[in-house]
C-alpha cells in the first residue's frame, strides 16, 4: 500500500504492465476456461432445448406457407375488397390456375388445404380436388397452339425459342451420365422483354424441372400453363414482328391467329370444378391469411377468431380455450396444495427418525417414484373405478350403497388423487432435505421457554421450513401444468388439461400453429407466475437443500 | 489444459458417434413402424419373419404408429427420415400423402397381382383412398357388451347405445366426435344415406350432439384402443364401441362373458406407406418388402392371428383358422356378409375437411 502512495502512476506488474491490464487478462483467461468448461452443457443445452423450443414457438406467428404457395393471387388479393361482397376479378381466378397449377406440381397445394382447413371448413377438400383438375384447364390453349402448328408440340422447339443462344449450346453439350450439373436455364433477352408473362412462367417451369425433378430440360414438353401465358402475352398485343432469332416465323404465325382462339374463362372454370370458388367465405379466408405472419393462432388460443372487422370472440359452441387453462391452473393448485398437507408430514417423521429408519422410510418414498408412470396411472384405474379395490372395500365395509358406488375416477377427483401421487416425492424431498437443517433444539428451546407444543410448532418450526414448501410447491405446480397422460387416462371430460389440447394438435390434427400458440401463452403464465412469487415470497427464499 | 483436451476428445467422439449411428442405417436393415400388441405381433408371424427368411433383411419394430404423422412430419422437416415402412390407418395416410410426407404408388407397378391375374389394382378396389395408400385389413369399431349385464334381451341395434332404460349403465365411446356423430343422428332417425349430409350443417352437428347429450352423464370416454376391453372385463360399462379385434380378443382368447354388435359397425382401412425422400436403395427395398407383403397369401395368412379383414378380394377365400385356438376366423371377419349386413364406411373426404371444425366443437361440448 505504501507504492501507491510513493508513486501517483499506476500499479505495474511484475512484467512491466500495468497491474489492472494484467489482472484483467488474468481474469478474462481465467472466465475463458470457465467458459469452456461449460460449453459443452451450454452448446449442449442450446441446441437441443433453446434451439426447439424457440423455433417451435416461433411457429405460433408463422404463415408464409400462404403467400408463398400462392404467390400472384394474393399480391393481387390485396387491393380486392372483401367486404363489398363481390366475387374477385377475372385476373385472380386466372393467377389463382397459375399458383395452383404451379402448387400442384410441386405437390403443395394440399399442404396449403390443410393449413386453410383450420380457419375454414372444407378448403381442404377444395384444394385437393383443384390440384387433380387445374391441369385440364389450360389444355385448350395449348391444344389450339398444337393444332396451329405442330412446332409447339415440343420441347426442344420451346428451348430454342425461349432459351439463350449460350444456355443451348451448353445444355446441348452436357452429358446426362457425366455427373456434373445442368447448365441452369437462361432466358432469351429480347424475348423476355417481349413476351414478359410467357418468359416468367417458362423460367419457372425450367427451374422445376432442372432442380427439382432433375431431368433434362431438353426432353420436357412444357406445362399448359406456358401456352396459356404465351397466349395472354400475345393477346396483350405483343408485338413480335422485330423477332427474327429461332422459331420467329412459327411465333408471328401464333401472334397473327391468336386474336381467333377460344378464350377459357378461369372464373367459369373455377366454379365448374367446385362452386366454393365462388363461395365469397373462401376468398376472404385466403386474403385474410395472406400476409407472412398472422395472430390467427394466438387469437384461436383464447377462443378468438379473425373476422371482417378484426378479432371477435368465437361462437359458445367452440369456446375451449380460456376455459381449459382456468382449469389447468385452479387443478395444478389443488394438487400442490395436497402435496403439501400429505408430504409435510411424512417430511417431517422422515427428518426426525433415528437415520436407520428414515432411510428405510425414505426408500418407500422413492420406489413409486421409480416405477413408470403409465404403470402408476394405470393402478390406479384398477383402485379408484366403480367396481375397484377401493369402492369393493367401502361396500364390503357399509360405507356406501352397493348401488350408489362412488365416481373417483374419469373426473377431477380421478386427476387431482392420481396426479397427488405421483407429484409427491417432489414435494417430500427438498421439504426432508429442508427440515434435515432445522436444529430439534431450537423446539425444545421453545418449549422449556413455555410455548405450547402448537405454538413452538407454528411460530419457530414451520418459519424455518417454508423455504422447503416454496421448493416444493414451485416443482410440483410447474411439474403439474404440464402433465397430459395421466389427465387424458384418468380425468375423463372434467379432469383434462389444456396439455391434452396441445398433444391433440401436435400429434392428431397437425395444427402445430396453434399448438404452439397454446404452449407459448402456457410459458408466459407460468414465467409470470414465477415471477410474481419471486416478488411475494422471494426467490432466495428457496431451498432445495442444506 | 489436460481437462480442455480431454474435453474436446469426448466432444469429437460424441459428435463421432452420433454421426455414425445416424448412418448406421445399414443395407441389410430396415425399421417398420405399426402399433404393437397382438396387431404388430400378427405382422411379425405374417410378414416380417418369412420376408427376413427369404431376404435376409433385419426387420426393426418401431412402435410409434399412433404418433406416425406428426414424426413423420417432423423427421421430414430435419431431413432425416429414420422409417422405411409405416402402417397408419386410412386417414393418416390421406393427410401424409396431402402433406407431402409419403410416397405415391402405383398399385400396378409396386404390387403384385392376384394369383388369377387380377391386377392390384382391381384386387384391391375401392380401398385404395388414396395415391400414398397401401390397404393392408379392414376392420370396424363396433359395440361390445356384457352379456351378464343386459338382462334377457341381448342388444341387436346400434341405438342399443343411446338406450338408458332398457339398458342401464355406464358406455363407453371414443373421445372423438368420428363415428359418435354418426351414430347419434342414425339413432335419431336420420337415414343412412344422409347421415354425412346432414352432419355438414352447422343444425345437423348440433342433432348429433344433442342426441349424445342424452347419455353424456353416462360415458365414460375412452382414448386407448385397450380401454373398452378391460372396462368391460371389469364390468364397469355394460357397453362399450371398440375395434372389433380387440372384442374378439376379449371373448375368444380371454373367454369373458361378452358379446358383440356387428351392427352399424364403421368399416376402416389401416395399410402401408412408404415415407417421402427415402435414397434409392431403402426405397427400393421399403418397395421390395410392400411388393412381398401384400400378395394375396401373405394377406390372408395375417388373419390367422388377429381377426381383420384382408383386403385384397382374391385373399377372402384363403382366410382359415386361429394359429393357436384352431376355429374359423371368415365367421370373425367384419367383411364376413353375416356381420356386414348392415355398415358404415368411414367416410374419408368428409372427416378431412370437417374433422377440425367439428372436433373443436366437440371438445367444447366434452367440457361444458
Amino acid at each position: 500500500m505504501t507504492d501507491t502512495a510513493e508513486h501517483s502512476g499506476p500499479m505495474m506488474a511484475a512484467d512491466g504492465t500495468p497491474l489492472k491490464t494484467s489482472l484483467n487478462r488474468a481474469l478474462r483467461r481465467q472466465k475463458l476456461r470457465a467458459l469452456m468448461l461449460i460449453a459443452p452443457l451450454l452448446i449442449f443445452v442450446l441446441v437441443t432445448f433453446i434451439a426447439p423450443i424457440a423455433d417451435m414457438l416461433f411457429r405460433s406467428i408463422e404463415n408464409q406457407i400462404v403467400s408463398d404457395t400462392l404467390p400472384r393471387t394474393t399480391a393481387e388479393l390485396a387491393d380486392w375488397d372483401g367486404d363489398s361482397g363481390e366475387l374477385p376479378g377475372p385476373a385472380i381466378f386466372e393467377s389463382l390456375y397459375k399458383d395452383i397449377f404451379i402448387a400442384q406440381e410441386r405437390k403443395l397445394h394440399t399442404r396449403l388445404g390443410s393449413r386453410l382447413n383450420y380457419e375454414l371448413t372444407g378448403v381442404s377438400s377444395l384444394f385437393r380436388k383443384s390440384g387433380r383438375r387445374v391441369d385440364d384447364m389450360g389444355e385448350v390453349y395449348q391444344d389450339q397452339f398444337e393444332d396451329l402448328n405442330s412446332f409447339w408440340k415440343k420441347g426442344e422447339n420451346w428451348n430454342a425459342l425461349l432459351g439463350s443462344d449460350s444456355w443451348m449450346t451448353a445444355q446441348s453439350s452436357w452429358n446426362e451420365d457425366s455427373g456434373s450439373a445442368q447448365p441452369a436455364f437462361e432466358i432469351r433477352a429480347e424475348l423476355s422483354a417481349l413476351l414478359p408473362e410467357t418468359a416468367a412462367t417458362y423460367a419457372i417451369f425450367a427451374d422445376f424441372v432442372q432442380n427439382e425433378d432433375e431431368d433434362n430440360l431438353l426432353s420436357e414438353d412444357p406445362w399448359a400453363i406456358v401456352y396459356s401465358a404465351l397466349y395472354e402475352d400475345l393477346s396483350a398485343g405483343a408485338d413480335v414482328s422485330g423477332y427474327s432469332g429461332p422459331g420467329a416465323t412459327e411465333l408471328q404465325e401464333a401472334a397473327a391467329l391468336a386474336a381467333d382462339f377460344e378464350v377459357v374463362d378461369f372464373t367459369a372454370a373455377f366454379e365448374d370444378i367446385d362452386e366454393d370458388w365462388h363461395n365469397i367465405e373462401v376468398w376472404q379466408t385466403i386474403q385474410t391469411y395472406s400476409p407472412e405472419f398472422t395472430s390467427g393462432y394466438f387469437l384461436n388460443a383464447v377462443d378468438m377468431k379473425k373476422g371482417l372487422d378484426g378479432a371477435e370472440m368465437r361462437p359458445e359452441n367452440e369456446q375451449l380455450y380460456i376455459k381449459l387453462f382456468i382449469r389447468t391452473f385452479i387443478m395444478s393448485m389443488a394438487i400442490t396444495c395436497s402435496c403439501i398437507l400429505l408430504g409435510y408430514p411424512v417430511a417431517w417423521i422422515l427428518a426426525n427418525l433415528p437415520a436407520r429408519t428414515a432411510n428405510l422410510l425414505m426408500i418407500l418414498v422413492l420406489l413409486p417414484f421409480w416405477t413408470s408412470l403409465l404403470v402408476r396411472t394405470s393402478a390406479w384405474k384398477v383402485m379408484l373405478q366403480q367396481q375397484g379395490v377401493i369402492n369393493d372395500t367401502l361396500v364390503w365395509l357399509g360405507v356406501v350403497a352397493d348401488d350408489s358406488r362412488l365416481a373417483l375416477i374419469n373426473n377431477q377427483t380421478g386427476t387431482i388423487i392420481a396426479m397427488t401421487h405421483i407429484l409427491l416425492p417432489f414435494m417430500i424431498l427438498p421439504l426432508y432435505s429442508v427440515m434435515k437443517t432445522i436444529p430439534p433444539t431450537y423446539l425444545r428451546a421453545a418449549k422449556s421457554l413455555g410455548a405450547t407444543n402448537w405454538t413452538a410448532f407454528w411460530r419457530v418450526y414451520f418459519p424455518q421450513s417454508v423455504p422447503g414448501i416454496g421448493a416444493g410447491s414451485i416443482l410440483v405446480f410447474i411439474l403439474a401444468i404440464g402433465y397430459y397422460i395421466t389427465p387424458e387416462l384418468v380425468g375423463g371430460t372434467t379432469g383434462t388439461f389444456i396439455s391434452n389440447r396441445i398433444a391433440y394438435h401436435i400429434s392428431s390434427s397437425l395444427n402445430w400453429g396453434l399448438a404452439a400458440a397454446l404452449g407459448a401463452i402456457l410459458l408466459a403464465v407460468v414465467l409470470g407466475l414465477y415471477w410474481a412469487y419471486d416478488r411475494i415470497v422471494g426467490i432466495d427464499n428457496v431451498k432445495l437443500g442444506g | 489444459m489436460k481437462l480442455t483436451k480431454t474435453l474436446l476428445a469426448t466432444t469429437a467422439l460424441t459428435v463421432a458417434a452420433g454421426m455414425v449411428s445416424a448412418d448406421g442405417h445399414m443395407a441389410s436393415e430396415m425399421t417398420i413402424v405399426s402399433w404393437g400388441g397382438a396387431y404388430s405381433n400378427s405382422q411379425q408371424q405374417a410378414y416380417h419373419n418369412p420376408y427376413m427368411e427369404k431376404t435376409g433383411v433385419n426387420i426393426i419394430n418401431d412402435e410409434s404408429s399412433a404418433e406416425a404423422v406428426a414424426k413423420l412430419r417432423a423427421m421430414n422437416e430435419a431431413g432425416n427420415v429414420t422409417w422405411d415402412v409405416v402402417d397408419v390407418v386410412a386417414a393418416d395416410a390421406i393427410r401424409l400423402c396431402d402433406e407431402g410426407l409419403a410416397m405415391e404408388i402405383d398399385p400396378d407397378e409396386h404390387l403384385a397381382p392376384a394369383p388369377d391375374g387380377t391386377s392390384a389394382e382391381d384386387d384391391f378396389g375401392d380401398l385404395i383412398v388414396s395415391d400414398c395408400f397401401i390397404p393392408q385389413i379392414v376392420y370396424s369399431t363396433t359395440v361390445g357388451y356384457r352379456t351378464d349385464m343386459v338382462g334377457d334381451t341381448a342388444p341387436t341395434s346400434i341405438c342399443a347405445l343411446f338406450d338408458t332404460d332398457a339398458y342401464p349403465g355406464k358406455r363407453a365411446l371414443e373421445k372423438r366426435p368420428i363415428n359418435n356423430m354418426e351414430w347419434a343422428l342414425l339413432c335419431d332417425g336420420v337415414a343412412k344415406e344422409e347421415v354425412y349430409d346432414v352432419l355438414e350443417t352447422d343444425e345437423g352437428q348440433q342433432q348429433a350432439l344433442d342426441k349424445l347429450a342424452t347419455i353424456k352423464d353416462d360415458v365414460i370416454w375412452w382414448s386407448a384402443g385397450a380401454d373398452t376391453p378391460q372396462l368391460l372385463a371389469d364390468g364397469e360399462i355394460v357397453m362399450g364401441s371398440t375395434y372389433n379385434g380387440r372384442l374378439f380378443s376379449v371373448i375368444e382368447e380371454q373367454n369373458q362373458p361378452v358379446g358383440m354388435l356387428w351392427d352399424a359397425q364403421v368399416f376402416d382401412l389401416d395399410g402401408w406407406i412408404i415415407p417421402a425422400g427415402l435414397s434409392d436403395e431403402r426405397k427400393a427395398r421399403a418397395l421390395d418388402y410392400i411388393y412381398f407383403a401384400t400378395d394375396t397369401q401373405r394377406l390372408a395368412d395375417q388373419s390367422k392371428y388377429i381377426s381383420y379383414g384382408p383386403a385384397r378380394a382374391s385373399s377372402a377365400p384363403l382366410v382359415g383358422q386361429h394359429a393357436e385356438l384352431g376355429i374359423d376366423m371368415a365367421p370373425h371377419m367384419p367383411t364376413d356378409p353375416n356381420n356386414a349386413k348392415n355398415t358404415f364406411l368411414y367416410n374419408y373426404e368428409f372427416w378431412a375437411d370437417y374433422r377440425d371444425d367439428i372436433d373443436a366443437k366437440f371438445q367444447a361440448w366434452l367440457a361444458q
